[in-house]
């Protein structure tokens, strides 16, 4: 099939997967303890205001109809185009749209995790080919323990050490917003501000978005690389003892173009179905890693959330990370079937 | 049998096998290592009442002092002992991550053997389910799940078990269905042996390595999962010294430049985690040859 | 001037469990249009001797010492990107098994222009392609697949893409490493007359290794006969064919079956090959000889039987 068909399938094949998801956020928050609204008021309340909440946030209604509501308003198009976010529904805090809050505090977290993810890929691959390279040396076996101690730091661990270090000993980087509070951030465009900014011509505002950026990026960056790392050596092994690799050589070609072109090339495709895999995991990292750098994205939103129990809100950034982790999976595979010519023909 | 009788039973099989492991290159150290560190903090914990030179909760020294010949590894924000409270703060750690352990173990295990096995549309509705678990990143499906259940050591191991139990079933269904059809099953079959037996006495054998790197890497998932809940205040009640809780409440103190109310905490995370994770990766490096991962 | 001269070439691997010598001690050479056929059975060193002329012996051999000119040059004293030059330009390698060979993520005009740009680097893509295609039709390919992949080829296609590729920057030297191994007999004949026609068209000498004597005979000019890592018969074809020497050689030629004799035996050479990390003293292929006798555990030397025929065998002198 080509690769048109296969875009195609794949997408429709989400939509099962979508559902399951959906699904399963509503057993958990609604099914799982009970009543959400009594354990926002922990019992506190009188009877007419819980009730009187649960009347405005649609919650007195039997199950399954706040079952097909929540479906529905995830689809909702028309509030779609009137809000520009989706019905998430209500906060019990504020009765605010949690589609709106969540919106808002989306990009945030998106450009934290692109910025990780690069880190994340860069340093690991680069150290993967090494360690590959000089198989079984020194510099492997040190390359690989520091990949697998790097799995084991706490990631909100090594953000406080270095917001420690280079935060408060040294005071070189900013901790905890996007841009410096004297800066006004770029228009909104992305929502990203190191594009925004780019795209607004402001170098000002880029730099110091950037270096807003560079400690939460760097913290969730190298704590996600040590699977990369190891991925990318194991298969870099395997594919270096392939035919090909000294057919190669034997053709004179330079030992760059050998191990770039010829073997990470060929080795490429798992880590990158492995980048759409560790995303999850970089969602659950970037949570906390912006409660630690108080960096305003949807994983500070939730942990917020859960001091004011708000389930409804909880509820809502739950399913959002779950679309994201969807689409972004999604996305993985068609690249993957664009990268390698043997699953489109 | 005498106790005598018993301990050197255990050291009979032990030492052998240790030295197997080591022969078996950086794999085995690796095991061992794992073995090591684990075992020891486990002991350490144990002992922590006998062991602590102070009450970990007692108010003993000035606030934030650092390391000295009388703490040292100096107090926290209270005035509390650090070193007591190191001995004492893997407690909760290991008790929440044997937990979720055990149950992921005792539900994804059967499920994944039975599901697998039986076949057909059960089969593939099961791995569809699980694989959208799956997907999901894990801390927040713990954090949804421990924001309705509450804190405590039972309900933080229920939030981490809900996350892992698809690792498990996976594994265990990856495992079964490349043997599932191999002849010697087939013959079992074909001798008329029921199900469970082929189950049981031949498929499950064969699974065990498997589980055993699963369950290791697990382990360290589960410990660094709980801190982090601990973190976001899913965690357990403030009252008992636990690395996550110090790791947590340290961080105000940073900005006063005492390292010491983070740094000790969060390295003992990191041994605990560090252990299991050098276990599992040891044991799936020597049956990477036998086993397709 | 010879195209290839080897000189007293001896290579080792040194493995953890003790070193094993690969090739001990070989020497020959080639004239410009010549063909040699390299043969022994698995463990013999002639994969191991193919690859040192490449300089791509793989670790954890090593090359102890020895000679190896092409067309004058001795090639284990230059440094690396002087070598890497000569590969795919002077000398040409074509490994075993075609299904692998080829980088799956390329196409082959891919490969082709990669190749001749590497050594020819003025050459622009569309000329660079230009040749590929040529090359395409000399081999019978479609030049139409140029952009196809490896994976659309058969393993008999994909052999002559290999050799498309070892002759594509006209090379002094080509070294087949068992070619056709890897391919069913009738494939086995078309790979072996197309190298042969490559041959008469562009002249270069052929270095043509493989297990299987009988493929040789027809179609070289000199043959080698390898055993335990030893050269332990060289000459001409036909002085191969009609006067062997070595009881190895002559082993080798009882058991090539002949399809005109009706009830045959088929005729096995006695025992194993050695162990080569536990070498017997002295002639290596003493314990399988029919004609051992005692001095045979003594140091083997080469005897000259004129006619550039060679043999490592005390029966014929020393």
């Amino acid at each position: 099939m080509g690769i048109r068909s296969y875009i195609i399938t794949r997408i429709l094949l989400t939509i099962p997967t979508l559902l399951l998801l959906l699904s399963m956020v509503f057993i958990i928050m609604r099914i799982l303890p009970g009543d959400p609204v009594a354990l926002h008021f922990e019992k506190k309340a009188d009877p007419e205001t819980m009730e009187a909440m649960r009347r405005v946030l649609g919650l007195d209604k039997p199950l399954w109809e706040q079952y097909v509501n929540y479906l529905g308003g995830l689809v909702d198009v028309g509030y779609f185009l009137e809000h520009g976010y989706p019905n998430l529904g209500k906060s019990m805090q504020t009765f605010e749209e949690v589609g709106g809050q969540i919106f808002s505090a989306f990009p945030a977290t998106l450009e934290l995790a692109i910025y990780s993810m690069i880190i994340a890929s860069v340093i690991g691959i680069l150290l993967g080919v090494i360690s590959s390279k000089s198989y079984n040396s020194f510099l492997d076996h040190l390359i690989r323990g520091s990949a697998i101690v790097t799995y084991a730091v706490p990631v909100f661990f090594l953000g406080i050490i270095f917001q420690l270090i280079f935060g408060v000993y040294l005071g070189w980087l900013p901790t905890g917003q996007r841009i410096d509070p004297n800066i006004s951030p770029p228009a909104t465009i992305t929502g990203l501000y190191t594009i925004d900014s780019l795209l607004e011509g402001n170098l000002v505002k880029f730099f110091e978005s950037l270096k807003a950026l560079i400690l939460p990026s760097l913290t969730l960056g190298i704590i996600l690389s040590g699977i990369f790392v190891r991925l990318t050596r194991t298969n870099m092994l395997e594919t270096l003892r392939l035919d090909f690799i000294p057919a190669a050589k034997a053709r004179g070609l330079k030992e760059s173009t050998v191990t770039y072109g010829y073997a990470l090339r060929n080795a490429f495709l798992p880590i990158l179905t492995m980048m759409g895999l560790q995303f999850a995991m970089l969602l659950g990292g970037a949570i906390l890693t912006e409660t630690t750098f108080s960096w305003p994205g949807l994983g500070r939103y939730i942990v917020q959330r859960i001091n004011f129990r708000d389930y409804t809100a909880i509820q809502g950034a739950v399913v959002m990370f779950g679309l994201f982790v969807t689409l972004v999976s999604l996305i993985v595979d068609i690249l993957y079937a664009y990268f390698d010519p043997r699953i489109r023909l | 049998m005498s106790k005598a009788e018993i301990k050197r039973r255990i050291l009979g099989r032990l030492i052998p096998g240790l030295t197997s492991l080591a022969k078996k290159g950086p794999s085995g150290w690796m095991i061992i290592l794992g073995i090591v560190i684990v075992s020891a903090l486990v002991i350490m914990t144990l002992f922590a009442p006998w062991l602590a030179p102070y009450n970990p909760r007692s108010l003993v020294g000035p606030i934030r002092a650092p390391p000295s010949l009388q703490f040292p590894m100096g107090t926290n924000h209270l005035g509390q002992d650090m070193l007591s409270r190191i001995l004492c703060g893997g407690s909760i750690m290991l008790q929440v991550s044997a937990l979720s352990v055990l149950v992921c173990f005792l539900i994804g295990v059967p499920l994944g053997l039975f599901s697998s096995y039986v076949g057909g549309i059960f089969d593939r509705t099961m791995s569809l389910v699980i694989d959208a678990v799956y997907a999901f990143p894990s801390l927040v499906i713990a954090i949804a799940v421990a924001a309705m259940l509450g804190t405590g050591v039972v309900n933080m191991a229920l939030s981490i078990a809900v996350v892992y139990i698809p690792s498990y079933f996976r594994i265990v269904r990856s495992q079964v269905l490349s043997i599932k059809e191999l002849t010697y099953v087939e013959a079992a079959r074909a001798a008329g042996a029921k199900w469970h037996t082929i189950l049981f006495r031949y498929v499950f054998p064969n699974v065990i390595p498997s589980i055993v790197v699963v369950a290791s890497i697990n382990f360290a998932d589960a410990v660094l999962t709980a801190a982090g809940l601990t973190f976001i205040g899913l965690g357990v009640r403030i009252d008992i010294p636990d690395w996550g809780w110090d790791l947590t409440s340290g961080r105000a103190l940073i900005a006063s430049g005492a390292w010491w109310v983070i740094a000790f905490p969060g390295l003992m995370i990191i041994l605990l985690a560090l252990g299991f994770t050098l276990i599992g990766d040891g044991l799936s490096e020597l049956l990477n040859p036998k086993l397709q991962r | 001037m010879p195209i290839i001269e080897i000189d007293s070439l001896t290579v080792d691997y040194r493995a953890s469990r003790g070193t094993i010598r690969a090739v001990g001690d070989v020497s020959f050479r080639l004239e410009k249009g010549e063909t040699l056929g390299l043969a022994g059975e698995s463990g013999s060193g002639k994969s191991t001797l193919g690859l040192s002329i490449m300089r791509l012996v793989p670790y954890p051999g090593v090359i102890v010492k020895g000679q190896i000119k092409i067309v004058g040059t001795d090639i284990l004293k230059l440094p690396e990107h002087e070598m890497r030059s000569v590969r795919g330009k002077k000398v040409a390698y074509i490994f075993q098994d075609p299904m692998t060979s080829l980088n799956p993520v390329k196409s082959i005009g891919a490969h082709f222009v990669e190749l001749i740009r590497t050594h020819e680097p003025n050459t622009n893509k569309e000329e660079a392609l230009g040749r590929a295609k040529n090359i395409l039709n000399v081999l019978g390919i479609l030049p139409e697949r140029i952009n196809d992949y490896p994976h659309q080829f058969s393993g008999g296609m994909r052999q002559r893409i290999m050799i498309g590729l070892a002759i594509a920057l006209n090379p002094d030297l080509v070294i087949a490493d068992e070619p056709t191994t890897a391919l069913d007999v009738i494939v086995q004949a078309k790979i072996l007359d197309l190298l042969k026609s490559l041959r008469d068209t562009y002249g270069m000498a052929l270095i043509l290794i493989t297990h299987d004597l009988s493929i040789v005979l027809e179609r070289c000019d000199k043959i080698i006969v390898m055993y335990a890592g030893q050269l332990v018969e060289q000459a001409k074809s036909i002085d191969i064919q009609e006067k062997p020497m070595h009881p190895y050689t002559q082993g080798l030629l009882r058991s090539i079956p002949n399809i005109e004799l009706a009830d045959q035996r088929l005729e096995a050479i006695p025992g194993n090959p050695p162990d080569l990390l536990n070498l017997p003293k002295g002639c290596r292929f003493n314990p399988r000889c029919p004609y051992g006798m005692e001095y045979c555990y003594k140091e083997t030397p080469l005897i000259d039987l004129g006619r550039g025929h060679l043999v490592r065998c005390f029966l014929y002198g020393g």
